[in-house]
């Protein structure tokens, strides 16, 4: 544990020097958290008000900016319920879980190309199977489809992009060692396939901007 | 399955463990004839074959199969498929630890290949 600990502490340097002199006017995640550490995702104006009635967006053109939003409802969903296995909250997932299976029906995919829907369609077939079974297993089930449920949203991601910095976190000792990634908002390791037990077990594997 | 190139050994367990619930083959016994076991057999049956289906295998992508394949891997791991209260009865499609093990290898083997 201390050895990968030292390799967070190294790459977290790596990442925040390279986001500092790479990214300077990129918004930061950081920037509007104040020192707590939610991960909502929360309307920041930061899009000039683009963002605040995601009912009346206009679909004519989708520019980068809007493909990432329509993927951020799922997303502030998977992280509500990343959050609630952090803290071995079985009935928090299981609500989260539910929720999920809401913005996952609720994503439109026409605005994509024909491809890019094809696959949109398959995952998001996919992660609501696991979210239908997180809404109501034990933990120990709940982390296995959040397990199969993190690929999905990180292909997800890989199409539309994201609003918010995300960081793929990896920990090699879950599913009887052969890992399991999740992602993140925040840097630092909080393991939501051990929580308690092992809450920082794990690395940064990937900046996802 | 049969299009992921099963061998015979396997397809038999599947076929006797599994297929009853899981495929469009169900072999309904005689005590479907007596309501409500008849109803409560009928939302088993629907309700397995929602959540895995060996008649639709060819149609489910590589995603799907990959879940599909985890969750057949956990559920026998941790002795909650075949269902105890079918197995009661059906006392064939229980899985001897012999041919648990030839179909989590084999699973796992299939899983890995996608």
């Amino acid at each position: 544990m201390r050895k990968s600990n030292v390799t967070t502490g190294i790459l977290a340097m790596a990442i925040i020097t390279l986001s500092a002199t790479s990214c300077k006017d990129k918004k930061k995640v950081q920037e509007n958290q104040e020192g707590h550490q939610t991960e909502q995702m929360e309307d920041s104006g930061h899009m000039d008000g683009a963002m605040e009635d995601h009912s009346q967006m206009d679909h004519d053109n989708m520019n980068h900016g809007e493909m990432a939003m329509m993927s951020s409802e799922v997303i502030a969903d998977y992280l509500t319920l990343k959050n609630a296995l952090v803290s071995d909250d079985k009935d928090g997932a299981a609500k989260a879980g539910e929720k999920l299976e809401g913005s996952l029906k609720n994503f439109d995919t026409s605005k994509f190309s024909d491809e890019q829907q094809d696959e949109l369609k398959d995952i998001i077939e996919d992660a609501t199977e696991h979210a239908e079974h997180i809404a109501k297993s034990d933990i120990g089930h709940q982390r296995e489809h959040f397990k199969t449920l993190s690929k999905d949203v990180v292909d997800m991601v890989a199409i539309t992009g994201t609003e918010n910095t995300l960081y793929e976190q990896y920990c090699p000792m879950y599913d009887n060692n052969k890992g399991g990634a999740w992602l993140s908002m925040n840097e630092e390791i909080k393991n939501p396939y051990f929580g308690d037990k092992m809450l920082t077990c794990g690395k940064v594997q990937r900046e996802i901007n | 399955m049969l299009v992921n190139d099963v061998p015979k050994q396997v397809e038999n367990i599947i076929k006797t463990s599994c297929y009853d619930c899981h495929s469009n083959n169900t072999d309904y016994p005689w005590y479907n004839k007596v309501q409500p076991v008849a109803w409560f057999l009928e939302d088993h049956v629907t309700h397995g074959k929602e959540e895995l289906n060996f008649n639709e295998w060819a149609d489910y992508s590589n995603r799907r199969k990959n879940s599909k394949l985890k969750s057949i891997i956990s559920q026998i791991e941790n002795g909650e498929m075949p269902l105890w209260s079918y197995t009661l009865i059906h006392r064939e499609a229980k899985l001897s630890e012999d041919k648990r093990k030839t179909v989590l290898d084999w699973v796992s083997k299939l899983k890995d290949s996608l």
